[in-house]
């Protein structure tokens, strides 16, 4: 009896195990498919912005404008049809606020009852007329043509150079500035930390006393427990004035800011999984070279250093790891300027910082909504080679002993 | 600075009353003795005796424990080797060492021997080549590893890699050469090409061996010293020791009473 109670209690704990293992493993699943689904969304959709027609008149022969040539027309870069492709005329900009200029608020209505029809009038009147207006003034029977844009493309998303996504009429939606200011950032992050993180290691595992080890060792770990905002506000009131005044900037946020905070960040990172792979280094090895004639630092360098250095990788890569996805710090000290930097000493924006920072006012499943979660996507991609590569190294590790 | 003419000394290694402690626990308990010139001195013992602790004392292998006292004097080939002014490593180029298992360096077969060399400052491509060459052949394992000098010495054996440390540490040309318990991690076969080697080595080094194997210290040794607790108690010929030990601790351990 008491047997098979005892084999009923095992299965019942084998089963706890079997679901809380599936259940987790399904659950990182699902959150990874719900971000893709989300992200992948964008390239489905119409970069014009959420409730905007673009119009022009019906014996306009252009039949359609890319998102580019638009914002370009916008911007007044382009300002004859001719150059997208149509007749050699001046384009006429026509936005809501310009009804005023044709018609008289009268005409309009006193709640603009007749704002459609009046809009009507002015597309189909000007031959050359590109209006945009929002979808709710477009009347029933209207004479103009509207315009299509193209979905966005994942070449346009990924090698677009401009970020803005919310301008109107159609956004743009180019994330190259971010990955690129996330990679500077990180790779910026990882000069600084490595170097450093290294030469901590080196000390505490073979020059430290166990004393000193034994103080250095907890403050370290101290380290990787201060929130990353408390960093980011280190930075901003330390880094940030500092990097101006050495620099003689005109504002000190700069990719080097979110460098420094990050390489600080990743500091105990780098230097606890370096020192633990030099710490494995088997005594014997040590005081064979030693026992050779070698020189402390010589031994350090030409044994220590080869034996662990799958594990000193490893930590560079975590490292980095910890760099890419960093959020709040980074965004409190780089500028967040979404420009494709030239040196280290001007704002960049990053991945993680744009989602932070504009995930709040981007409406629940519009464009922008998606591009944003489209960021996360790459985010995650990034992660994942690193995370890959990590596994690769140790593999190699251990196939080499 | 290290005289190594052997005509000028007998004896290459002498201590006098030569105490160590671990903080407070005192390991040797004042030894005194003195080691031949180009002959092979056994240390036997039980375990924890000493032995191993007193011949790292040689080449200051204890300094690298936290917490080590030494006290007494040791000279090696007329140079007390525990004054203030030594450099550590010049004594280690001059006393080499060969560890209880086989440790060679994550490097291929030939930057293993060539390693004490290069961390000593010879840059002569010709040089090292020779020297690593006649290394090998002196630990008799050239014929072995001519045709893949490039390979990762984790690819031998144990017994080839523990005479790869043998050449590793007789490329830089020591005068006296330690070995700790060298072929106790080793199958019988391994073990007797190292005894064999240790045999022939001794026209050029003075060897000093720790064995637990006492048929071992009998097949290779000169001289034996029998430790315990700390203490030298006896240092004799090798056939004196073992056929007519004077102590009865030394009886009692050869004879298999307890150790």
């Amino acid at each position: 009896m008491q047997k098979y109670f005892h084999n009923l209690g095992e299965k019942i704990i084998v089963a706890i195990l079997t679901i809380s293992g599936t259940v987790t493993s399904l659950t990182v699943l699902l959150i990874v498919f719900f971000l893709f689904k989300e992200g992948l969304g964008i390239f489905s959709m119409s970069p014009v912005t959420e409730g905007t027609v673009i119009a022009v008149n019906n014996r306009n022969p252009v039949t359609s404008l890319s998102a580019s040539q638009l914002k370009e027309i916008s911007d007044q870069n382009i300002t004859n049809w001719q150059e997208v492709g149509g007749l050699d005329a001046p384009i006429k900009i026509f936005r809501l606020d310009d009804i005023t200029d044709y018609f008289t608020e009268d005409q309009l209505g006193a709640d603009f009852e007749f704002m459609p029809q009046r809009i009507n009038e002015v597309v189909v009147k000007d031959p050359h007329i590109l209006a945009f207006f929002p979808d709710e003034y477009i009347s029933k029977d209207f004479g103009g043509r509207q315009l299509q844009l193209a979905n966005i493309t994942v070449w346009d998303f990924l090698a677009g150079r401009e970020w803005y996504p919310t301008i109107s009429p159609a956004v743009r939606m180019g994330v190259l500035p971010l990955i690129l200011g996330t990679l500077w950032v990180s790779f910026g992050a990882i000069l600084i930390a490595l170097p450093l993180g290294l030469a901590t290691a080196i000390y505490m595992a073979e020059i430290a006393s166990n004393r000193v080890r034994g103080i250095l060792k907890p403050i370290i770990e101290l380290l990787a427990g201060i929130p990353s905002v408390v960093f980011g506000f280190f930075g901003l009131v330390v880094i940030v004035p500092l990097i101006q005044d050495i620099f003689g900037l005109p504002v000190g946020e700069t990719a080097l800011a979110g460098s420094v905070i990050l390489g600080i960040m990743a500091l105990p990172t780098i230097i606890s999984v370096s020192e633990d792979a030099m710490r494995t280094t088997p005594r014997a090895m040590k005081e064979a070279s030693l026992a050779l004639g070698a020189s402390k630092w010589q031994t350090i360098y030409k044994v220590i250093i080869p034996y662990s250095i799958s594990g000193i990788s490893t930590a560079a890569i975590l490292g980095i790891g910890r760099a890419i996805g960093e959020t709040m710090a980074v965004l409190m000290v780089t500028g967040n300027a979404s420009v494709i930097p030239d040196t280290f000493l001007e704002p960049v924006r990053t991945i993680p910082a744009t989602i932070a920072a504009e995930l709040g006012e981007a409406p629940q499943g519009g464009i922008h909504y998606k591009a944003l979660f489209a960021l996360g996507c790459i985010l995650f991609l990034l992660t994942l080679i690193i995370n890959v590569t990590v596994d690769l190294v140790s593999a190699k590790n251990k196939a080499n002993r | 600075m290290y005289n190594t003419d052997s005509k000028e000394k007998e004896y290459s290694i002498q201590t006098t009353d030569v105490k160590l402690y671990y903080g407070d626990f005192q390991a040797l308990k004042g030894i005194t003795m003195a080691m031949r010139k180009n002959q092979v001195t056994a240390f036997i013992g039980p375990s924890g005796c000493g032995k191993s602790t007193y011949l790292r004392c040689f080449n200051r292998m204890n300094d690298l424990i936290d917490g080590v006292r030494i006290d007494g004097e040791i000279l090696i080939d007329g140079v007390d080797i525990y004054k203030k002014n030594i450099q550590v490593d010049d004594l280690r180029k001059h006393v080499g060492m060969v560890f209880q298992k086989p440790n060679p360096f994550p490097k291929s077969i030939f930057e293993n021997v060539a390693y004490g060399l290069r961390v000593n400052g010879t840059k002569d491509k010709n040089f090292i080549q020779e020297r690593v060459e006649r290394s090998l052949h002196q630990a008799a394992l050239w014929d072995e590893v001519k045709d893949k000098l490039k390979k990762s010495a984790f690819e031998l054996s144990g017994g080839q890699q523990q005479r790869l440390c043998i050449a590793r540490a007789l490329a830089i040309e020591p005068s006296v050469l330690l070995m700790d318990e060298p072929a106790s991690a080793l199958d019988p076969i391994s073990t007797a090409k190292i005894e064999e080697l240790i045999y022939g080595l001794k026209k050029d080094y003075t060897i000093v061996i720790v064995t637990h194997n006492m048929q071992q210290a009998g097949r290779v040794s000169d001289h034996t010293a029998f430790f315990y607790l700390g203490e030298l108690v006896e240092f004799a010929k090798t056939k004196t020791l073992f056929t007519s030990p004077k102590d009865q601790r030394t009886q009692n351990y050869i004879t298999g009473r307890f150790g």
